[in-house]
């Protein structure tokens, strides 16, 4: 089913598709087709995407004063970036406080949605039976999406804050006697309300991998004597790997960029590659905040084409 | 599949539909602009750009019924507001902004300075915006961006500040007021007198400052100048060593743990302090009103150093003119002839022509909001909601006592792009 939705969005990107519909009578070319099959979505991200791109590297080597962008090279954006990263050694600058900070909340989430996430898809996939119930369990997942994003996000508040729930449980257990000031506007707050916002994007794509592995791959593993876990180590695991990385991906793009959760869970205490790009973009500091987003940019990238060195994803599915 | 070859075609309904709706946006979008206007005599229509603060959609309501000009708001923060007139000046018609911001504004050349001359009321707007003192005499505080340094230029399209009275305005002044520390004196048991309280460590996890740079780093000079540790010339124009010194005292108290959360918008503060996560924290005027409205005791608690004070008003996008530019004028006059004026009062902000608010109060709610006097009767919201029960006195008492305490106003430093990297190394320590 899955694989039917992939095709009918983006045909031209899954290999075969066109020879698979050059078999009916045509005289265009069946690369002819693929192309223009994928030539609307190519144009969407032509012009929303990478023409926006360009302009955003090429401001960020202009200049600014407090209420323009001069339009003149100067790769201040960057150098006020950097500033102090040579002079503060060994003590990290703000920049390197900040990165390191997203990378280790980076981390943490991804690790904990792809645990939580694999472990839902696993049982969804192999311990639910039926196709209905694995239908209506997964729209279960959805159903934290049906407010939005914000709302989620606050709900934690009154629960996890000085006088929530939680702590005036704990209290009138006798488990505590001063309330817990770490629930909230900690690194905690941070992890727990992302890992509730983005375990789902886990969870799809490792699910849909998990489906398509055939059933008789894990009855061979059995009947040759393999345990569970090494059936899921040398079984499952490998052939649910696109999925794992699609869902990383998903999971670790959202967290790099993210400055709203992290703001709002973290007091505004908690430094965000995305909230110094903010701040200078309210402050009119285009070009910087331009430079800023194209570092955050390379460093995802980067992440990113580490991970797709591990599975070469076009080829998996 | 069936689904989409059927809906493929595209009926002349739908064609129209869309075309329809991209006229509509451009028109919306100020695309289309060289038209003649046909509907002049019947749709008087302005696009007003601000913030939330004046936006209260009975004064539309009433400026329709008296003007028979329709006010279509735009609301955003304040910073939007800013980034808005820079790159979208065609986007409004009649701006409401602050004046700190002109600093940024002027200088551009997307807006339009008003004529004095046109301003019915100009001549009684209270001297706290002309001459920087109370209408009984007391000097103001000048430091930072005070509305009366910015408040004329040299010519009609000048990007000069004049230094004396001429008749082209910035901004013609509409509402202001006097900021201070919000506290919960029953968390707190004890009278607080002084900024330096907020880096007490005593309310150690429960103290918090705003996270808007500017904004924020007055009030951490507020804070280092009443600890006695250092003494600026100017809080609103630091140098690059004072930014230094405001941002490492503030930072020493964040890795100590001194602050719970930071706060950017109104109701975050409402929340953080009805919450009982924090107890002291710098505020806003309504928003110290909506937490005591929910039943819980809070209190804008005037301090000995004097409050940080902040000021707007209007001017019009370089876009305007013509007819439009005659109904911005006959907004603006309305807006100042009272029925407004009253409005911002009875929510604790202050009207910029005090006798026409005065006229359209009542007298016990003018002691109360303007005298300082205890209220004679139940204060309520423009909204008709209890406010205060009979008996309450306002917190700072009277608008002479309170605007006569300002020690600093909202500011856009020479060193802002500095001060911005500063408070970015801030949040990162």
């Amino acid at each position: 089913m899955s694989e039917e939705v992939l095709q009918h969005a983006a045909p031209g990107l899954i290999p075969g598709s066109g020879t698979a519909r050059a078999a009916k009578p045509t005289r265009l070319s069946p690369s002819f087709i693929s192309w223009l099959q994928a030539g609307p979505m190519m144009l969407v991200f032509l012009a929303f995407f990478l023409i926006p791109l360009v302009f955003v590297v090429i401001v960020s080597f202009w200049d600014y004063n407090e209420y323009q962008l001069l339009p003149a090279f100067s790769g201040r954006g960057y150098t006020d970036t950097f500033e102090g990263c040579i002079a503060q050694l060994p003590d990290l600058c703000t920049i390197g406080k900040t990165y390191l900070m997203t990378l280790k909340l980076c981390f943490m989430v991804w690790a904990l949605t792809l645990f939580i996430g694999f472990w839902v898809a696993y049982f969804l996939a192999f311990h639910v039976k039926s196709k209905t119930w694995q239908m209506g369990l997964s729209l279960l997942c959805t159903i934290p999406f049906w407010t939005s994003n914000v709302i989620r996000m606050i709900a934690w508040i009154p629960l996890l804050g000085r006088n929530g729930l939680v702590n005036s449980g704990l209290m009138k257990t006798g488990l505590i006697d001063h309330p817990v000031e770490w629930l909230l506007f900690s690194e905690f707050s941070v992890v727990l309300a992302l890992v509730h916002l983005f375990t789902f994007f886990m969870v799809v794509p490792i699910f849909n991998s998990m489906v398509r592995i055939d059933k008789s791959l894990i009855e061979a593993a059995y009947d040759a004597g393999a345990s569970g876990f090494q059936t899921l180590v040398n079984v499952i695991i490998p052939l649910a790997k696109p999925g794992i990385v699609i869902g990383s991906i998903f999971v670790i793009t959202i967290v790099m960029g993210d400055f709203i959760t992290i703001g709002v869970m973290g007091g505004q205490q908690i430094a965000a590659a995305g909230k110094i790009i903010e701040t200078r973009v309210n402050a009119l500091q285009f070009p910087a905040a331009a430079a800023n987003a194209v570092i955050l940019l390379a460093i995802t990238f980067l992440i990113i084409t580490m991970m797709s060195r591990i599975v070469d994803i076009k080829k998996e599915l | 599949m069936t689904e989409t070859t059927r809906k493929t075609g595209v009926s002349r309904r739908t064609l129209l539909k869309g075309t329809a709706g991209l006229a509509g946006l451009a028109a919306g979008s100020g695309a289309i602009t060289g038209f003649p206007y046909v509907k002049s005599a019947d749709a008087k229509v302005l696009r007003y750009l601000g913030t939330a603060v004046n936006e209260g959609d009975d004064i539309a309501k009433q400026c329709l019924k008296d003007t028979g000009i329709k006010i279509e708001y735009i609301t955003a923060t304040t910073d939007d507001v800013t980034k808005r007139v820079m790159t979208q000046p065609n986007s409004f018609d009649v701006l409401d902004t602050e004046y700190f911001s002109l600093k940024k504004l002027v200088p551009s050349g997307n807006i339009l300075a008003l004529d004095a001359k046109k301003i019915k009321e100009f001549d009684n707007i209270t001297p706290v915006f002309t001459k920087g003192e109370t209408p009984g005499g007391k000097k103001i505080g000048g430091q930072g961006t005070a509305p009366w340094k910015v408040l004329y230029l040299e010519g009609k399209d000048s990007k000069k500040f004049a230094t004396s009275a001429t008749e082209f305005v910035t901004l013609i002044p509409t509402v202001y007021n006097a900021d201070t520390l919000g506290i919960r004196p029953d968390l707190i048991k004890r009278p607080i007198s002084t900024w330096a309280e907020l880096l007490n460590p005593e309310f150690k996890g429960k103290a918090s400052i705003l996270n808007i740079p500017s904004i924020g780093i007055m009030d951490a000079a507020m804070v280092v100048e009443a600890t006695g540790k250092y003494k600026y010339a100017d809080k609103g124009n630091m140098t690059k060593e004072e930014i230094d010194l405001t941002m490492k005292v503030m930072t020493e108290a964040k890795k100590a743990g001194q602050f719970r959360a930071f706060w950017k918008d109104f109701n975050e503060s409402v929340n953080l302090m009805a919450s009982g996560e924090t107890v002291i924290q710098s505020m806003w005027s309504p928003a110290v009103t909506k937490v005591r409205s929910m039943g819980i005791p809070c209190t804008f608690q005037p301090l000995k150093e004097g409050y940080r004070s902040w000021a707007s008003g209007f001017c019009v996008s370089k876009g305007v003119s013509g007819a439009k530019l005659e109904w911005a004028y006959e907004f603006v006059n309305w807006f100042l002839s009272g029925f407004a004026g009253a409005y911002l009062n009875r929510q604790g902000y202050y009207s910029a022509v005090l006798s026409t608010a005065k006229a359209h109060m009542e007298p016990y709610e003018w002691a109360y909001w303007m005298e300082g006097k205890p209220a004679e009767k139940d204060i309520k919201a423009p909204d008709g909601s209890l406010l205060e029960k009979a008996g309450a006195v306002r917190d700072g008492g009277s608008y002479e006592d309170r605007m006569g305490g300002v020690a600093c106003w909202n500011a856009v430093m020479d060193e802002n792009d500095y001060m911005v990297r500063k408070w970015n190394e801030f949040i990162a320590a």
